[in-house]
């Protein structure tokens, strides 16, 4: 939603808030564990928000998003099925009892020290990469039908390698089961007026990171 | 439990058939899915970033290792939980950055905790890209049209966190009097650093 109008104003002091409700609490959990299961990895569960009807989009909250997600590769992926949560929703409407917890201190210590475990980034491999900083490339022009990273407002846009950040998983693989392919991936900055034309605001720039294959080099036409 | 005899929304009965189903598959237990919450709303926050912000305005050389490697000098700092590669930007007197994702919310929450609303909305997401300045006014910062403003869209696993400028007026306060001041939204760019009235004062 980059650079669309109509949004209106952003109040910070009135959307303080991290969680709207205490069932938006348990999300968090709950993608763990279709992660767990291996139903789902980051970029399947961005594309499945990604599936939803845009103005089903707009209306959802940020964990009925995380939580439409997480069922629904859960159950593409065949460890859930729609019986099966039809059932146990049917049974919980009925008997709000009947949802039962399983304690387990030590599995929820694994999860815990898991989240708080650092993990280097990938070493930045330079002999892999394409472009050099400084070096002027333009994004290309494409609409996948799938999952990408490329932000719509910066197709087609000239910008200059900033930053060559490592060789990292490419989300437009990874997010289908066809991965992890790994691509170069640099932080390309982008003068705000080539992304807005007449409409920018002023001296600046957008940073954005973007992997290898979104970019072709832009040829010096000046000369 | 408490019971709620009022008809409950549709997600929450959702997310409750969701969370039965999977932890009567083992796939996660009732007490993890407690302590996730537990983690993100009383361990990680953004103390842990202003640490890292306190230590760079008071250690040159701990700053230049933090832009040249975030990773690494959270590290030194005993800061856990940085699944993710961490570059930090520094404000200047003549740059500004400031950080959103306008794909989904993409936020360093290893140093800064849960993302609030804002953030996720569809307001910030939209225009901090276009029309950074405006956004910055409606949180009381006016840049001079002097000033280069660079917004970072965390568009890839790569987060951003800003490093502010160290006001004036706080040449006598200590590390952590430095870090009490510096707070979550000047870390994402939207606001600045103010010294406390008694030391401006001084």
């Amino acid at each position: 939603m980059g650079g669309m109008h109509g949004f209106g104003p952003i109040e910070p002091r009135q959307h303080e808030e991290t969680f709207h409700a205490d069932w938006e609490k348990r999300v968090p959990g709950l993608v763990t564990g279709a992660t767990r299961s291996g139903a789902m990895n980051i970029d399947s569960f961005r594309h499945g928000i990604e599936r939803m009807a845009p103005a089903e989009y707009l209306l959802a909250s940020y964990y009925e998003r995380h939580l439409l997600t997480a069922e629904l590769n859960l159950v593409e992926k065949g460890v859930l099925t729609p019986r099966e949560m039809e059932a146990r929703i049917e049974l919980l409407r009925r008997d709000p009892r009947a949802a039962q917890r399983r304690e387990d201190r030590q599995d929820a210590e694994r999860v815990v020290a898991a989240r708080l475990s650092s993990e280097a980034p990938p070493m930045a491999d330079a002999s892999r990469a394409r472009y050099q900083p400084g070096d002027p490339v333009v994004t290309r022009t494409v609409h996948p039908h799938g999952h990408t990273r490329l932000p719509r407002y910066a197709r087609g846009k000239r910008g200059v390698i900033e930053r060559f950040h490592g060789v990292d998983t490419l989300p437009d693989a990874n997010a289908h089961g066809r991965g992890p392919a790994a691509e170069p991936l640099y932080s390309v900055r982008f003068a705000a007026s080539e992304l807005w034309g007449e409409s920018a605001e002023g001296l600046g720039s957008v940073n954005i990171d973007l992997w290898e294959s979104y970019l072709e080099p832009l040829e010096d036409t000046s000369a | 439990m408490s019971h709620n005899p009022e008809p409950q929304p549709y997600p929450a009965l959702r997310a409750q058939a969701i969370e039965s189903l999977l932890v009567e598959k083992g796939l996660i237990s009732s007490d993890a899915i407690d302590a996730l919450v537990d983690l993100f709303e009383r361990d990680i926050g953004p103390l842990r970033g202003a640490r890292v912000v306190a230590r760079a305005w008071t250690d040159p050389a701990f700053k230049a290792r933090l832009l040249a490697d975030a990773n690494a000098a959270c590290d030194e700092l005993a800061i856990e939980g940085l699944r993710n590669r961490l570059v930090v930007l520094e404000n200047t007197p003549s740059v500004h950055n400031m950080v959103v994702c306008t794909l989904c919310s993409c936020y360093p929450w290893a140093v800064l905790g849960l993302p609030p609303s804002w953030y996720k909305s569809a307001p910030y997401r939209s225009r901090a890209v276009i029309e950074p300045r405006a956004v910055l006014r409606e949180f009381g910062v006016e840049l001079d049209p002097a000033v280069e403003v660079r917004v970072w869209d965390s568009s890839s696993e790569t987060r951003y966190m800003v490093l502010p400028e160290r006001p004036s007026g706080t040449e006598g306060l200590s590390e952590d009097e430095l870090a009490s001041l510096v707070s979550r939204d000047a870390m994402i760019g939207v606001a600045r650093v103010t010294a406390p009235a008694s030391s401006q004062a001084a």
